[in-house]
């Protein structure tokens, strides 16, 4: 049986469009670029032939391109950023256009987060690397606009009575290294950044949600506008809870990043149990003892 | 009538050419530089390419009617 979709993904690929063509706010996306440059620094070799997998703008691949350690930059995304936006091929991030081992890296800025079968995304990518090629990605996970989601469940259940999904349901870091695993990928990673931004009140978010492409997009959203009396208990709500002593509110993105390697035979691996050269209490320089009496029956 | 698009600018990148695949079954794909379309015969569907950017989305593919 199918998963339940829980994105629109035209809709959500209109709502990028839309950002982009009005002025993308890529705050996050910066940061991301910056994050990128560390990790990647860490590891030492080229990349001849790398993926840009669906990060909104073209600035991930300029950068890769500029870094000189890719020969070729492919970058596939779900609308083309710009008229100079050097892009080889639309497509869908959940549903990959290219041959298996065509990578050497693929590489995804917050795009992920918009998919409705991540686990079938992962796969996807491990295969379009050769072994031993790497994933690197970012996506918005679990604790991303809380503020927001409860203000608005509160607003919504006052003025209205009950409550439709404003805020995105989006994955928590545990599950995502496990499923990095299953999807096959070597040496696992999955580590969370929390990125905290100010505004002056809940409008100036939403300004910036748009301005993201971020705006709601969920199969399940209420399709009539939103209420005015709504909106404006949920931004009273916002300033009551979650505003500093000068006034301004919170929000909080939360950024997991996602590492893999395709599997190779050269990368480390578990012993098999019961492989072990030496004994434990050896190494350790300590007297063996048994680990406890087994119950008796 | 319309005048002929530039050849040079409607050209696909042989390299990608040779990686790129049906998004839908992963089966190799047909060049047509005629109509400039990715012919999947496995999914029937021809994706168009547009200024030399092949459009792999199924939603914006031609069905093959043969």
């Amino acid at each position: 049986m199918a998963a339940p979709l829980l994105f629109d993904r035209p809709l959500l690929r209109r709502r990028l469009e839309r950002a982009l063509r009005a002025g993308y706010a890529d705050f996050l996306l910066a940061r991301a670029l910056e994050d990128v440059e560390e990790r990647l620094g860490a590891v030492l070799r080229r990349f001849p032939s790398a993926l840009d997998l669906g990060s909104p703008t073209e600035a991930v691949a300029d950068w890769l391109r500029a870094s000189g350690r890719t020969e070729t930059v492919v970058r596939l995304a779900p609308v083309r950023a710009s008229p100079s936006d050097s892009l080889a091929v639309v497509g869908d991030e959940e549903a990959l256009p290219f041959a298996p081992g065509a990578f050497n890296l693929v590489l995804s800025l917050l795009a992920l987060q918009g998919v409705n079968d991540l686990p079938g995304a992962l796969i996807q990518i491990r295969r379009a690397l050769k072994p031993d090629g790497l994933f690197l990605g970012c996506l918005l996970g679990g604790a991303s606009l809380q503020e927001l989601r409860q203000a608005f469940l509160e607003a919504e259940v006052e003025t209205t009575g009950g409550a439709s999904p404003r805020v995105a349901p989006f994955s928590d870091v545990r599950d995502l290294g496990g499923l990095l695993q299953r999807a096959g990928f070597a040496l696992p990673v999955a580590d969370v950044e929390l990125v905290p931004v100010r505004y002056d009140n809940l409008f100036g978010l939403m300004r910036d949600l748009r301005a993201l492409g971020f705006t709601n997009a969920l199969v399940g959203r209420r399709k009539t506008p939103l209420r005015r009396a709504t909106l404006l208990r949920a931004a009273a709500i916002y300033a009551e809870r979650f505003s500093d002593a000068d006034g301004r509110v919170r929000a909080t993105f939360e950024v997991v990043w996602l590492s893999g390697w395709a599997p190779h035979e050269s990368q480390q691996k578990p012993l098999k149990p019961g492989s072990a050269q030496m004994r434990l209490a050896d190494a350790l320089g300590v007297p063996e003892r048994p680990a406890g009496e087994k119950a008796q029956r | 009538m319309a005048e002929e698009p530039p050849v040079e600018a409607t050209r696909i990148d042989p390299k990608l050419l040779e990686i790129l695949v049906c998004p839908l079954t992963k089966a190799r794909l047909e060049y047509d530089p005629e109509r400039q379309e990715l012919i999947s015969r496995s999914a029937k569907l021809a994706y168009p390419i547009r200024d030399g950017i092949p459009i792999m989305l199924p939603e914006e593919a031609r069905p093959l009617t043969d």
